[in-house]
């Protein structure tokens, strides 16, 4: 408790988290807005469209996670850390979860955040929360950006400088992903088996019940895992990400 | 009590602490003293836990730093004044250190008060000064209130006005009975500051005494005998076997105190002009001894000592 104590108070006096939860929410209840304001007839709004922006409010999250970890590099506060706190296991996996935390909180607020607006501004069409399917695509944000965060805190620890550890979660994230599909005969095998594709399954879900086409709402997971087994796969993932990160951080000189 | 034994660290093929054994005792400030490049700050970080040794050991009280429980009450350190975050607050810093180790709340206001920062203390960090980065350091080693203090070239970079604050400093927390481990590059500072010496060079122990001893050692103690006619004088000095040489019309003698030399010059019934001893330059005396241990030498002879001419690598 102590230690999760110590890296609220250090997540919580710098300025980043604070612009980086600002910037997350605007986008995210911006495209909720967006995508409520341009619904019609022949696309009407429902559930999952309101979360368009999920993917969004995902990086910048990510950038976050990545920034309360490689800023301690950066300025050499890890150093101070480590003196004050020799047990860099416990330190490190502190970290990961107050910044797990605050990136579950953004999720919710986000998602809820964009749910809301819609409403507000379609008061007419009806956005209750019903399916198991809709809670998911809503709630399953927060539980999507904690399990990227502890992935960002891993890649940071692992990498050290800010601009290359958002750089290799970004292109990863936005580009590798996306443009392994691409790759001939095997490409979408691959691509169904990529984490990030894996933790969408639980937003984006299976089966999709809505039928929408890709402007209403994220673009869909293909992942062939169930929602509940993917979101665990990537969990696990996010775990050994951390684990390997701690037992280099462990190693390696301060 | 600080204890060093075999102490080695090699980086890929270069060896940057050598087998280095030393102790550092309780109650008394000891200076860590060496060229730059020597080592000391990896030393220093190995003691704390921060850099793993290549072979051997550093023990504090017994321990090693990775084994004390909550250290800051144990070990108070500052390696580097700019081991803050610039946007973070200098109370922000203290306390988020404070709740690490358990320490009350009221000790960062305390240590906040001792250091002289009280009026700053929700200035972001990123804008003080050195003097004032040094002090946050310092508030930051005092909070846990330990008996073992490490500081990693203090002075380094500061004002005269803050150097004199640093050195009346560590002389308050050795009379409260601390133990200090100081480093510097600067034998003079050293001098002034530390009744112990560790020196080393190139990552090896050269000596480790009382300052006093070492400065003994290390420097010749010479008199300088000045007067009309010196010649009978001379041949005493050599018939007591104390060597003279001449330096202009000065006789330089070394191996005799200043009395014996008078009550020498009233039996010969020589008439002196001056009876000075001399002290050799405590820098000389460092760069004897260091002479070649230091990594970089400089191609100009009569130039100012490498010691004085580089600022320390961090």
């Amino acid at each position: 408790m102590t230690l999760l104590a110590v890296e609220r108070i250090k997540l919580f006096t710098t300025r980043s988290p604070w612009w980086c939860t600002l910037i997350a929410l605007a986008l995210t209840v911006g495209f909720g807005a967006l995508m409520a304001g341009t619904a019609d007839a022949t696309e009407p709004l429902n559930i999952a469209a309101t979360q368009f922006g999920y993917g969004f409010g995902l990086v910048v999250v990510m950038v976050m996670a990545t920034l309360a970890i490689t800023t301690e590099y950066r300025f050499s506060t890890i150093r101070a850390t480590f003196l004050a706190v020799p047990n860099r296991p416990s330190t490190l996996v502190a970290k990961a979860t107050v910044v797990a935390i605050m990136a579950a909180i953004i999720g919710e607020l986000a998602a809820f955040g964009s749910w809301g607006i819609a409403s507000v501004i379609k008061p007419d069409i009806d956005l209750t929360i019903n399916t198991a399917y809709e809670w998911r695509a809503v709630a399953g944000v927060g539980l999507v950006y904690a399990l990227s965060a502890v992935v960002a805190v891993a890649v940071g620890v692992l990498v050290r400088h800010s601009a290359g550890a958002i750089a290799v979660l970004l292109i990863w994230n936005q580009l590798v992903e996306p443009l392994v599909q691409l790759i001939p005969k095997v490409g979408d095998d691959i691509h169904k088996w990529m984490p990030f594709n894996i933790a969408n399954k639980l937003i984006t879900g299976d089966p999709d019940p809505t039928a929408r086409n890709v402007l209403q709402g994220p673009p869909p997971s293909d992942a062939v895992l169930g929602p509940w087994p993917a979101i665990g796969v990537f969990a696990a993932f996010a775990a050994v990400l951390l684990g390997i990160a701690i037992v280099v951080a462990n190693r390696r000189d301060a | 009590m600080i204890e060093a034994v075999g102490l080695t660290k090699s980086y890929g093929k270069t060896l940057a602490v050598d087998n280095l054994s030393f102790s550092v005792p309780t109650g008394r400030v000891t200076g860590f003293l060496g060229p730059n490049g020597a080592g000391k700050s990896t030393t220093m970080r190995m003691i704390l836990g921060l850099d793993t040794p290549t072979g051997g050991s550093a023990l504090i009280d017994g321990k090693r730093y990775r084994d004390l429980h909550q250290p800051l009450r144990t070990v108070g350190a500052l390696l580097d004044a700019k081991w803050v975050h610039p946007n973070r607050s200098a109370r922000a810093h203290l306390q988020w250190l404070a709740r690490s180790n358990k320490l009350p709340a009221k000790r960062v206001d305390e240590v906040l008060e001792i250091v002289g920062l009280t009026a700053v203390a929700n200035k972001r960090a990123g804008g003080f000064s050195l003097g004032m980065s040094q002090r946050l350091g310092i508030a930051a080693a005092l909070l846990g209130d330990p008996q073992v203090l490490l500081f990693d070239e203090p002075v380094n970079g500061l004002d005269p006005e803050g150097i004199l604050w640093i050195r009346k400093f560590m002389h308050r927390l050795a009379e409260e009975g601390r133990t200090v481990f100081v480093s510097s590059h600067l034998l003079s500072e050293m001098a002034l500051t530390a009744q112990e010496l560790v020196v080393i060079g190139r990552g090896k122990l050269i000596s480790q005494s009382s300052t006093e001893d070492f400065v003994a050692q290390a420097t010749e103690n010479t008199v300088r005998v000045r007067g009309p006619r010196l010649t009978d004088l001379r041949a005493a000095l050599a018939q007591a076997g104390v060597s003279t040489r001449d330096e202009g019309e000065n006789l330089v003698v070394s191996g005799m105190d200043c009395a014996d030399i008078g009550e020498l010059a009233a039996r010969t019934q020589t008439v002196l002009h001056e009876l000075s001893p001399q002290r050799g330059s405590l820098e000389e005396a460092f760069m004897q001894l260091t002479g070649d241990s230091v990594e970089y030498h400089t191609e100009i002879a009569d130039g100012p000592t490498p010691a004085t001419l580089v600022p320390a690598g961090k």
